[in-house]
């Protein structure tokens, strides 16, 4: 059984449809990919399955539960972490307090504090800079920041929008470094990104979106290999 | 000189306490919702009339935490009922509702009380006489400014050392992302109100020491004073509306000593028009660290 299981998911804002029933599985331990252009509907099917976006249609199961109707909340209590898009850390908090409200609703104080040293262990950085506002970080800073928060929920599956946004080549690559360790520590990921060949090759199964529908999916490797895909997403130009 | 001065200078620390007061509530919902809560003043003027028909039949040592109760309660139930169902609507649709629970408020006082004006109960503690050098004045002279700055200590406190207080930060800057952590925003805005509330009840118990009576609006013009020392102070800013509250106080009063009595109410909304122009965000308004 798949972790998280969408099944024909439509979603629509003011009477237009951002998702045309799309359905899709994560299975467990994997890093699955959603690539697609802007205004594919990538972030809004991260949204609603954290509950932020009630969908028209459709189901969302996870761990074989139905959770389309659960809120943010308790969608959270039952491990789905999201890492937003801008990364959106509280900018008027400290980093070490953005680590702190991540474990808003748990109560295991030592294993916080466990959790909190893992996740410094992760991004020194972020130790250094422990008693900053989140505010006065660089961007990079951030986004580790906002990993880390999400990490701090202890979430089975974290749900990452664009992590690359605007981040120097070096620090996309000392993120996606980071996205492959959380996978060898059994956390599942569902990542989307405009940076296709960069999800391409961390991810073990891929599915394009375009304008709302799935249109093509398959293993990293294979869809790195489809022409039409390179084409596409990869700025590759055909050679037929 | 100072002799002469001093009567004034506390009378001013004391009123300028209790703006404080309300100040306190006006600028924690401010920072949570960026809304001006247009009924904070009727929730203020509120707490009066539940105190004169609580001592009515009760003695006023259980009158007080009744009255901090009840206008907790009406503070949350307003929250709840005028400005939750309106949360993902525009800003102006919810303060067009602020303004509506204002004049409700107003009209419902109105009623119970047939217009009459009611007599406020003496409290024999805070009214009785004491000396402070030259001057002859009431303790809840002394008590106000004190009260005041220990329950702002306080609750700058809860809000940087505690879980519901940081909570309320992020909640102040960002809504979704707080929900995504696990945070029920609508609990912790009314943790707010009630706070706000709470502190506006306390309050009303100094501020009506001093008057003998109480009417249906009675409420507007130290509410809005309230406000225009929490815009001076940065609004958002608890510190700030606590200074701005104690600066309008004292500066009244001064007028007031300079023989200029009349323009003293004048002085607090000039001071507001000079502050929107020169200084928008006020003494310690929020200064923008986002990085986008």
């Amino acid at each position: 059984m798949s972790l998280l299981k969408v099944t024909d998911l439509v979603v629509s804002y003011g009477g237009i449809e951002a998702l045309k029933g799309i359905s899709f599985e994560v299975e467990q331990g994997q890093i699955v990919t959603l690539i697609g252009a802007n205004g594919a509907g990538k972030s809004t099917t991260l949204r609603t399955i954290s509950g932020l976006v009630s969908p028209h249609a459709g189901r969302i199961y996870f761990e074989g539960r139905d959770i389309t109707d659960v809120n943010t909340q308790k969608i959270v209590e039952m491990g789905i972490a999201m890492v937003p898009e801008g990364r959106r850390v509280f900018a008027n908090l400290t980093v070490l307090e953005n680590l702190r409200i991540g474990a808003y609703l748990r109560k295991d104080k030592t294993e916080i504090e466990e959790d909190i040293n893992y996740v410094y262990s992760l991004f020194p950085r972020l130790k250094e800079r422990s008693w900053q506002l989140a505010g006065t970080l660089s961007g990079g800073e951030q986004q580790m920041l906002a990993v880390g928060r999400a990490v701090m929920t202890r979430p089975k599956l974290i749900m990452m929008d664009e992590p690359s946004l605007g981040l120097a080549p070096l620090v996309v690559r000392d993120i996606f470094k980071i996205i492959l360790t959380l996978k060898s520590t059994g956390m599942t990921v569902l990542l989307i990104e405009q940076n296709a060949n960069a999800a391409l090759h961390a991810c073990d199964y891929a599915y394009v979106m375009e304008t709302g529908r799935i249109t093509t999916s398959g293993t990293g490797d294979e869809l790195l290999s489809s022409e039409a895909i390179q084409e596409a997403y990869l700025g590759k130009a055909s050679r037929s | 000189m100072f002799d002469t001065l001093l009567p004034y200078l506390l009378a001013g620390i004391s009123v300028g306490g209790q703006y404080a007061m309300i100040a306190v509530g006006y600028t924690l919902v401010y920072g949570i919702l960026r809304l001006i809560n247009f009924a904070h003043g009727d929730i203020f003027t509120a707490a009066g009339f539940f105190m004169i028909y609580l001592t009515a039949s009760l003695p006023i040592g259980i009158s007080i935490p009744l009255v901090i109760l009840l206008t907790v309660v009406l503070g949350f139930v307003v929250e709840r009922v005028a400005y939750k169902p309106l949360r993902s609507a525009p800003r102006m649709s919810i303060m067009i509702s602020a303004i509506g629970v204002s004049y409700l408020l107003q009209n419902l006082m109105w009623y119970i009380t047939g217009g009459l004006a009611k007599q406020y109960p003496v409290l024999p503690f805070l009214s009785q006489t004491i000396r402070l050098g030259s001057a002859a004045t009431k303790l809840v002279t002394i008590v106000t400014p004190l009260l005041t700055i220990g329950l702002v200590v306080a609750l700058v406190m809860l809000i940087n050392h505690t879980k519901i207080g940081m909570a309320m930060r992020a909640v102040s800057v960002d809504f979704e992302t707080s929900q995504l952590m696990g945070i029920k925003i609508n609990s912790v805005i009314s943790v707010t109100f009630i706070i706000g509330s709470a502190m506006a009840a306390i309050g009303s118990v100094l501020y009506f020491t001093n008057y003998t009576a109480v009417t249906p609006t009675v409420g507007a013009m130290p509410g809005l004073k309230a406000f225009v020392a929490a815009v001076f102070g940065g609004i958002g800013s608890i510190p700030g509306a606590m200074i701005g509250a104690l600066i309008i106080g004292i500066c009244e009063n001064l007028i007031k000593a300079a023989g200029l009595t009349a323009f003293s109410d004048a002085f607090t909304f000039a001071l507001l028009i000079v502050v929107l122009l020169f200084r928008p965000t006020g003494l310690f308004g929020e200064k923008n660290t986002d990085k986008v």
